[in-house]
């Protein structure tokens, strides 16, 4: 009856493995693995393609679907944030404006 | 570390620098981590249990993948194997890390992994855009750690504490996407880096049904052969117009 309570823990230690070799991964050997000059160069493109990726699906899609309608609180609070973005170069203010357009609608309207 | 030696580090300003380059991103983070301390618990998951997921995995996007798995008690190999999957994107990131601290010891290089989390990668990156070692990368890179684990943890325990005061349906994780979409804008440059981005946007929602968050990787692939493509086309032109301008003269 013990093995009940023990698994989730022996779970959480195998994360906790995984989150450390994942991140070290190409750091934990000595000697540098070699690595195609091509792949060097296109690996610069996958830290904005992971970002892209973990976004996109958060802004287009609910439940596993693109959304259908244009009354989703998510469109213009992008929108807002994008622009104000480009018109400040600001992270924090990015945040704040999308917030600002997005909590009103989604709560408010219910969109 | 010692707390005087880590008061001395604190003091350096370098270590600053990197603490303050996190602060705007750190709102968006902290929100994240307040939902997913949420989540956690409003999964089905103990609020012990869930506090000592949160302070050791540290690592947003996988704890919310496998949360359901955990808790509909999948076996502990689809677990991993999805975390695993969730994490390969900071295995891509670990080969960039190398080049600037492959010269620390293994142990050192462990640590700096577990707390390489992708807003500090970003961040670092524009920093420190060529890759090459310089002794002030190493106290940017603990400003920028020390932030991010605070701004991702303190939530992370209140939502886990708070979780039946706080509603999930507010939308509070979107200030986490805003966080993101922010970084994502501030890295965009060339014509090859949007061409990539619109390339990864678009294979990853086409891709969303794949298990295991692939569709990630599958975006990855693509934009990285976009992005290449687009590179090599460029440089065909220029060779072109320089082959043109040679045959007038």
């Amino acid at each position: 009856m013990n093995g009940e309570w023990l698994t989730p823990i022996i779970a959480i230690l195998g994360l906790v493995v995984i989150t450390v070799v994942t991140r070290a991964f190409f750091m934990i050997p000595e000697r540098e693995l070699p690595m195609p000059d091509w792949l060097r160069r296109g690996l610069k493109y996958a830290p904005l393609a992971a970002l892209a990726a973990v976004i996109a699906p958060e802004l287009v899609m609910t439940q596993g679907a693109l959304i259908h309608s244009l009354l989703d609180a998510r469109l213009p609070g992008t929108a807002a944030a994008t622009a104000f973005y480009f018109w400040r170069r600001s992270i924090l203010g990015t945040i704040v404006v999308g917030m600002a357009v997005y909590l009103p609608l989604h709560i408010g309207l219910g969109w | 570390m010692n707390l005087a030696a880590w008061r001395a580090q604190a003091r350096d300003p370098v270590f600053r620098q990197g603490a303050a380059d996190m602060l705007g991103a750190g709102l968006g983070v902290g929100a994240w981590g307040l939902v997913t301390g949420v989540a956690m618990v409003k999964g089905g998951m103990s609020t012990p249990l869930a506090l000592f997921m949160s302070l050791t995995v540290y690592a947003g996007s996988a704890q919310l993948a496998v949360l359901p798995l955990m808790v509909a008690g999948a076996p502990l190999w689809v677990i991993w194997l999805t975390a695993a999957c969730v994490n390969l994107r900071f295995v891509i990131f670990s080969s960039m890390w190398r080049s600037y601290f492959a010269h620390l010891p293994r142990r050192e290089r462990m640590k700096l992994g577990f707390f390489s989390g992708d807003v500090i990668f970003v961040a670092f990156m524009k920093r420190y855009p060529r890759p090459e070692p310089q002794p002030e990368q190493l106290p940017y890179f603990w400003g920028a750690a020390t932030t991010n684990w605070l701004a991702w943890q303190l939530p992370s325990v209140a939502g886990i504490i708070l979780a039946n005061a706080i509603p999930l349906s507010w939308g509070l994780g979107f200030a986490g996407v805003l966080a993101l979409l922010g970084i994502l804008l501030s890295m965009l440059g060339d014509r090859a880096s949007w061409l990539a981005t619109g390339v990864a946007c678009t294979a990853a929602v086409a891709a969303f049904a794949l298990p295991l968050k692939l569709n990630i990787l599958v975006a990855i692939a693509a934009a990285v052969t976009a992005g290449l493509a687009m590179e090599a086309g460029e440089r065909a032109l220029r060779r072109a117009r320089m082959r043109e301008a040679g045959g007038d003269a």
